[in-house]
This record gives structure tokens, C-alpha cells and sequence, in this order.
């Protein structure tokens, strides 16, 4: 049988730019993908795919999707799938928790993971970070700054003040409300001459304006003695990496140094930090002495504020301890905050030494120490971290 | 690649629909749109529609779509035809004009699919735009509203489409009204018919319980909670309506995709050979052809396995191996009578059921697989024993099979108002992360304690959530 002639709508350019139909939609999932992050900041922080991206502003960032819950199949669930080659019956396809792409993932079979990218810049993410730390805008931004620049800016007005600042445009307004007031109604507009007085007079104020020019410098010290291994680093990466968004948000001007140390502490790229494994024993006490003579250098007290921070598995040389204690109750005197962190991976820590014993002894209110056994002790012991810097300030 | 426009389309389309007609497919009077990729992607997380009900859900399959596109994942679709009369189709304008004829023809196809399928029967295709669209405005006016707004209406819909396809799976068997159910079970109490009435004992008549609700166990969830519960807004019982409906138009869908796309996909090759193609449009066809039929290694491609069958269903009956002879349905003169038929009398489950033969499980080279301890295990491979295996677990993921059937057996548990539903076990268990957030959803509908019985591991539980949140208890008989 013969069809109906089909009709074709042609493509309308200026309909495709109405058409951005999804765009409410899209909003309040952000909203909801912005509050599940807040919910489960800690996780997502220990997230890798995060971290190591310090470099870029702007990332997008992987997120684990809202789920939308039905009723569905468990695991007991056999699927069908097309095989390649010949397959053996109990060959292996794929290992590893059940979680992602399954070989035969049918949308509405079974759960899964949804995983997909959303624009959740890294600003957005630090953003929520605070917010979940409840700092207040205003403590936000109070900074130990230092005046750089004194400038004039204009603030209200006065009846008093320098010719050069008088105001005319408010100096005819206030005479003319004054005429208004003073004439009776017949005498409006009679035309007689009405001089400016005393009174009329408008300056603009000027209050001098301070630039605070703000200048921090992190020092992130590791010790890469063959006693840490990948997951300590990874969990000390996680802490820098917190510790540097915080500083970046709070100052304009901010500088990394990295120093690493076994026995003997250098100046290294943070390429070289994070990657390069090294043998041998542990001395503390070189690495803050490394960083006393780059502040000593580069970064004067008085210009900068500093942030320094240890971290290590806490297996140092005991000879070396008092040196250690010395040197870091002298850090304290330069830093803003100096924190030491100490990573066991969960068990380790009752067959170790620990520096957390020794460092109990320093008595200044800018030190902390944090114990970090596992991923999710990192936000929490950043939190803690955090906590002592609002209390000096 | 040869540029185009408009008017090109328009006079393939017209050699298209003689071919169309010519072979006898019947379809709706076809409406064709031209959008860019962005266009494509809207239509995409809305199912196609025109007009929809706004819930953040589709923003996330937006995302979701559009992470996957820009990633080189995934490419978008062609095309997409929705099932409405006229039936409505969007072509991508990017794409050439090989693939335009391909997709213009695989439109057709589907057209017809949807005139003819018997499945599609209860969907209102000349009512849905208007039907989706009233939605949308219904949906849009409780969140302007200022008593209820977005935050109250988001908490319903999530709970609702938690629960919409919670619902009758056939709808060509009419659904009894009440009234039905209660003679169909004051029948069923009467003694049958004793022809030896003065010899034997009388029967004793057992009274039913006719104060029961619901009077035989519910499948539609989301109707059952609208119509029982007094304490729901008149707003929040229009919801689930809305939801309901939605996904009632949406199950012979989900209940024919392997047919649906096969059917598109046999037709399509066939209209475009008999079309006599310049050759750079001819091979560019083979090409996309092959795309779009290629299986995918451990996954299962429907556009594959549903165009195999149909390929093999129309040549057993125009060319029957003698081995098959006696298989065949007798009376049956072509291959093209065979297959109009099969399109207008089943369903994926059906279909696969009938069709699916031994040499096709073979060839397809199908696998059934399990997840043990983490690992992606195969279990079945397509041989002698394991093809009919292979075969029970398809066409038990296919469609709706795929969703565990859940009815509400008892609105009034234990005289205390608990709903209680009944997992109809059929050695799958529930996944129960989600049946636990499920439940929830479900509390929230119905106001009060509810309950789920299911098996787990073997053991009947009764997985319940009220007040206090979510507990389990074991179930001894």
C-alpha cells in the first residue's frame, strides 16, 4: 500500500540555540552532584584521579554519579554475552572487583557504577572543601598580610575637606533641597538670585588604602628513605596536595619548595618528590635544616608566609633525635604552621618507631602532629591541621 | 563524500517509500527532522520527546550522553524514531548522504515495527506528544506552585521512578476491575460441578476472604500506593499517574528492542540493495552496515543478534535446509509471510524463545556468564549441553525479564497497615544495596511500615522498612 508523503522539517539554526532544553535539567543535577561531593568530600579527596592534577586550574573531575535506585538483579545474576575466539567454560574474563563495565552491561540489568565526568572545576571542589571545613568568608580571607601599596580611595563625604575633592553635582543638590525648604509655595520661581552657603559645601572623603601584598611559600618535606613505600607517598601527596590548594586560596602569591631527604636532605622538582625512591637510613634533622637555610635565602619571615610540612613514616635514626626536636622547635619560630605528619599504613605502626613520642615535647602553638593510617584519616587530620591555624589567628 | 541537501533527501526519501511499499511494510505517516548534535543529545536524554516533565534525571543522562560523545566512547545514534502517529524521526545533519539514506530507510522500518507490533497496541501513538507534553505543564505548574515547589515534587518523582517499572508487563491481557476479582474468586470458592452429587459427600464450601487488599496480588506499585493511600496531596497522586503512564508507554520498547532493531536493521540492507546505489554511495552503506551490525566482543549488540534471526527466519523459509523441513510452520508460502507475522505476534522473549536455534547460538557464538567472587567467570559456552542454557539465561535478561517481578500481596500486614509485597523468586536475588533504597522510596510513598519478602542465598527474609530504618528478619518457613 501506497505510504503518505513524509514530511521533512528542515534544520533551524536558530531553534538549535533556543533548544537548549536540558540546561534546567542539567542545573539541578549539578546542584545535587555538587551536594553529593560536599557529603563525601573525604572520599573524593583521596580519589588519585585528583590528586597530581595541582598544575591545572581547571579540571573536569570524575565523579561517582547520583544513583537512581530500582529493584534489581544481585550477583547470582548469570548474563549472555558474544564471545571472540573460543572460550573455555570457567576462563576468567575479567578480574577484579565487579565493579565498572561488566562484559555484558545491558542499562536496566544490573547496577553497576556510574561513572562520567562532570564540569566540577578544581576551584569548585577546593570551594566545597571550605565549605565543609565551616570557615567563615571572613576568617577566609584574613591573611597575615603586608602592606605593598598605599593608595587613596574614596569613602562617603564630608562637610569638611580639600578644595580639590569638593563634590559640585551634590554641592548644587543639597543648595537646591535647601531653596525648596526655606521658600513658601507663592514664591516659587520669583527668580531671585539664592547663593550658595557654607552649608551646601560637599567633599569627597578619602581614606588611605592599604594593598596588602601576600606572599606564602609551602614547604613540603618528605623523607624518601627506602622505608616509604608507594602507598606512604601517596598518602603523603594527598596531604600536600590539600595543604597547597588551602595556602593558594588564601594567598596571591604562592611558592612550592620541595625538599627530600634520607639521610641528607636536597632541594628537589616535585617531579622528583613524589617519583624518585631512595635507599638508605633516615635523618630528620637534615631535612629542617635544609629548609631553616632556604628560609634563611629565599624566604624571609618577615615577606612571607610559611607553611612547612613533614611528613615520614617516623623510622628515624635515634641518634638524630635531638638535633630533630632542636631544629623543628626553631621551624616553629619562623612558620606560620608547621605540621608533622606521621603515615603507617594501617598495622604498621606497632612494630615502627614514631617520632609522634618525641615531637609531644614541643611546646609552640603552631605545631601539629597527625597519626595518618589510611586514605580516609586525610581529610580529617587536614581538618585538624587546619584547626590550629584559626585558633592563632 | 558528495554534499547534499533538503531536496536530495526528499527525492531519496520518495524512492525510499516506494520500496517501502513495495515490499508491504505499513506504516504511519512518517515526519522527518533535521538537528545538530546538540539537538540530538536533548532528544537523546529525553527519550526522543518533544516536550517532557523536567527532573534532574534527564540532566544527568544528558551529561552522562554527552561525557561519553565528546570522549569518542560512544558516537551518537544516527537516528532516533519515536513511536507516535505521525511517527517522528530526527536525522543528524552532519552526517552523509549514505548514512541519511541508510537511516531514512531503518526509519521506516521501525515505523512499521511500531504500527504493527502487537505489543505497541495499548501506547496511544496518536495521543503521546500531546500526552507528554499535558505532563510537562501538570509537572511544571506543582513546582511554580508556591505550596509545593521543586524540592517537594523532586522527592516524589525519585520515589516514583524508583518504582515505575514496578508494573503489568503484558498489556495486551486486560487488567480485571475489582469487581472482576471478587466474582472471579466467589466462583472459584464454589465446589466444581459433581456429576455424582447424590453419591458423594458434600463439598464443604470454603468462604473467601473478600476484605483482603488487594484481592489478588498487585503488580502495578505506583497505582496500588496512589489508589490505597488517603493521606497523598492530589498533586503527588497526578505524579505517580504521570510516571505510571510514562513507563507504561515505554514497555513494549524495552519488550522488543532485539526484534525492533533487527527488523530496522534486516530492512534497511534489503531497501538499500534493491535501490541500485551509485558505487561511493554503495560502499559507504557496506561500511556503516558493518558498524552498525558488528557484535561487540563480550557484550551482546541487539542491532546483531536481532538482524541475524530475521536473516535466518526468512531464509529457512524460502530456502530450508533439509534438516529444518519439518520444523517449519505449515501453510506458511514465503519467508516474507513468515517474518510480517513474527513482527506482529512477539516479543523478544517469545521471539528468541521460537527462534533462537541451536546454529544461531552457535554462530552468534553466545556465552552465558557469572560473576563469582568478583571475577567475570564463563559458565556456559555454545555446545552441545550448553546452547539451551545459554538460550533460558537470554531470554530471561531480555525486556522486562530483566526486572524482578514484585507484586503487593497485603496492603494491611499483620493488622498494622504494612504494605507487604512478595518477590516472585526465580533463583535470582535482589541486589540489596538497592532493594534497601528501594524500600525506602517505597516507605516514603505509602506513608507507613512496609515490607519485602524475597529469598536470599537460599533463605526466605523479610526485608522491612519503617520508622527506624531498614532491618531484616529470617524467615522460618
Amino acid at each position: 500500500m501506497p505510504i503518505p508523503e513524509s514530511i521533512f522539517r528542515p534544520f533551524n539554526p536558530s531553534d538549535a540555540e533556543r533548544s537548549d532544553r536540558a540546561a534546567g535539567d542539567r542545573q539541578r543535577h549539578r546542584e545535587k552532584v555538587r551536594q553529593s561531593i560536599r557529603e563525601n568530600i573525604a572520599d573524593i579527596i583521596a580519589e588519585e584521579a585528583i590528586i597530581g592534577k595541582d598544575g591545572s586550574r581547571i579540571i573536569k573531575v570524575p565523579i561517582r554519579g547520583i544513583k537512581e535506585y530500582r529493584f534489581v538483579y544481585g550477583e547470582n545474576t548469570p548474563g549472555v554475552g558474544q564471545g571472540e575466539g573460543e572460550l573455555e567454560p570457567g576462563q576468567v574474563l575479567r578480574s577484579g572487583e565487579g565493579e565498572g563495565e561488566g562484559p555484558a552491561e545491558r542499562p536496566g540489568d544490573r547496577p553497576g557504577v556510574d561513572y562520567y565526568e562532570t564540569d566540577v572545576t578544581l576551584d569548585e571542589l577546593v570551594e566545597i572543601m571550605f565549605e565543609d571545613l565551616e570557615l567563615p568568608d571572613l576568617e577566609r580571607r584574613k591573611l597575615r598580610e603586608l602592606p605593598a601599596l598605599r593608595i587613596l580611595k574614596r569613602k562617603g563625604y564630608r562637610s569638611a575637606g580639600l578644595r580639590v575633592r569638593l563634590d559640585k553635582r551634590r554641592t548644587v543638590k543639597s543648595k537646591v533641597r535647601r531653596r525648596l525648604a526655606s521658600q513658601r509655595r507663592t514664591e516659587l520661581g520669583t527668580g531671585e538670585r539664592f547663593p550658595f552657603h557654607e552649608d551646601d559645601l560637599t567633599y569627597r572623603h578619602m581614606v588611605p588604602d592599604v594593598k596588602e601584598e601576600s606572599n606564602a611559600v609551602v614547604l613540603c618535606m618528605m623523607d624518601t628513605s627506602g622505608s616509604m613505600d608507594t602507598m606512604k607517598k601517596y598518602l603523603a601527596r594527598s596531604f600536600f596536595f590539600l595543604l597547597f590548594q588551602f595556602v593558594r586560596a588564601k594567598y596571591r602569591n604562592v611558592e612550592l619548595v620541595f625538599i627530600a631527604h634520607h639521610t641528607e636532605a636536597r632541594e628537589v622538582s616535585e617531579e622528583e618528590f613524589f617519583h624518585k625512591g631512595e635507599s638508605g637510613g633516615t635523618f630528620i634533622s637534615s631535612a629542617y635544616q635544609k629548609a631553616l637555610e632556604i628560609i634563611q635565602e629565599r624566604y624571609h619571615p618577615s615577606l612571607w608566609n610559611i607553611y612547612a610540612f613533614h611528613c615520614s613514616d617516623g623510622d628515624n635514626f635515634e641518634s638524630d633525635n635531638p638535633t630533630a626536636l632542636k631544629l623543628a622547635e626553631e621551624l616553629c619560630q619562623v612558620a606560620n604552621l608547621f605540621g608533622y605528619g606521621e603515615i603507617k599504613p594501617l598495622g604498621s605502626r606497632y612494630y615502627e618507631n614514631s617520632m609522634l613520642q618525641l615531637f609531644r615535647r614541643i611546646e609552640a602553638d603552631n605545631f601539629h602532629t597527625v597519626l595518618i593510617e589510611r586514605k580516609e584519616d586525610v581529610w580529617p587530620s587536614f581538618k585538624a591541621f587546619l584547626a590550629r591555624d584559626r585558633v592563632r589567628e | 563524500m558528495r554534499s547534499y541537501d533538503l531536496h536530495d533527501l526528499i527525492e531519496w526519501d520518495k524512492r525510499i517509500r516506494d520500496k517501502v511499499a513495495a515490499f508491504g511494510l505499513d506504516c504511519f505517516p512518517q515526519e522527518f527532522e533535521l538537528c545538530d548534535h546538540n539537538q540530538m543529545l536533548g532528544y537523546m536524554a529525553y527519550s526522543g520527546m518533544p516536550s517532557h516533565y523536567p527532573h534532574w534525571s534527564y540532566g544527568k543522562a544528558y551529561e552522562k550522553l554527552k561525557t561519553l560523545y565528546d570522549h569518542g566512547v560512544a558516537g551518537l545514534p544516527y537516528e532516533m524514531v519515536i513511536n507516535s502517529n505521525p511517527a517522528l524521526a530526527y536525522l543528524m545533519r552532519d552526517n552523509t548522504l549514505a548514512l541519511q539514506i541508510l537511516t531514512i530507510a531503518h526509519v521506516y522500518a521501525h515505523n512499521d515495527f511500531f504500527k504493527n507490533n502487537f505489543t505497541f497496541q495499548s501506547t496511544h501513538p496518536e495521543y503521546v506528544i500531546g500526552t507528554m507534553k499535558s505532563h510537562g505543564q501538570r509537572v511544571r505548574s506543582y513546582i511554580e506552585s508556591p505550596s509545593i515547589g521543586i524540592d517537594e515534587v523532586e522527592r516524589v518523582l525519585d520515589a516514583a521512578h524508583a518504582l515505575a517499572l514496578q508494573c503489568r508487563r503484558n498489556l495486551a491481557v486486560r487488567k480485571l476491575s475489582e469487581e472482576e476479582q471478587r466474582q472471579r474468586k466467589l466462583e472459584a470458592a464454589n465446589p466444581r460441578e459433581d456429576p455424582f452429587a447424590r453419591v458423594h459427600k458434600r463439598q464443604p464450601i470454603s468462604t473467601p476472604d473478600l476484605h483482603k487488599v488487594p484481592l489478588e496480588p498487585e503488580e502495578d506499585l505506583l497505582l496500588f500506593i496512589r489508589d490505597h493511600n488517603p493521606y497523598l496531596e492530589e498533586w503527588q497522586r497526578d505524579l505517580l499517574t504521570i510516571v505510571h503512564e510514562e513507563a507504561q508507554y515505554f514497555i513494549p520498547q524495552i519488550e522488543t528492542k532485539i526484534m525492533n532493531e533487527g527488523w530496522a536493521t534486516f530492512w534497511h540492507k534489503r531497501i538499500l540493495e534493491s535501490l541500485e546505489l551509485p558505487q561511493d554511495l554503495h560502499l559507504e552503506f557496506l561500511v556503516r552496515h558493518n558498524q552498525v551490525v558488528r557484535p561487540i566482543p563480550g557484550g551482546l549488540n541487539p542491532y546483531h543478534i536481532g538482524w541475524k534471526i530475521w536473516e535466518d527466519l526468512y531464509r529457512r523459509y524460502e530456502h530450508p535446509e533439509p534438516d529444518e523441513e519439518e520444523s517449519l510452520e505449515s501453510g506458511v508460502r514465503s519467508g516474507l509471510e513468515k517474518i510480517f507475522s513474527v513482527r506482529a505476534a512477539d516479543r523478544d522473549a517469545s521471539f528468541l524463545r521460537r527462534h533462537l536455534t541451536e546454529k544461531l547460538v552457535r554462530e552468534l557464538r553466545l556465552f552465558e556468564y557469572r560473576v563469582r567472587g568478583g571475577d567475570w567467570v564463563v559458565t556456559e559456552v555454545a555446545d552441545d549441553e550448553g546452547w539451551r542454557q545459554i538460550k533460558e539465561t537470554l531470554i530471561r535478561s531480555v525486556g522486562m525479564n530483566s526486572v524482578p517481578v514484585i507484586k503487593v500481596e497485603d496492603a494491611d500486614f499483620g493488622h498494622q497497615r504494612t504494605l507487604l509485597l512478595v518477590h516472585e523468586h526465580d533463583g535470582r536475588d535482589l541486589h540489596l544495596e538497592y532493594a534497601e533504597k528501594t524500600l525506602a522510596y517505597v516507605h516514603q510513598l505509602w506513608g507507613r511500615d512496609v515490607a519485602l519478602q524475597t529469598i536470599v542465598n537460599g533463605k526466605k527474609v523479610l526485608l522491612q522498612y519503617g520508622e527506624r530504618g531498614f532491618t531484616t528478619r529470617q524467615l522460618t518457613r
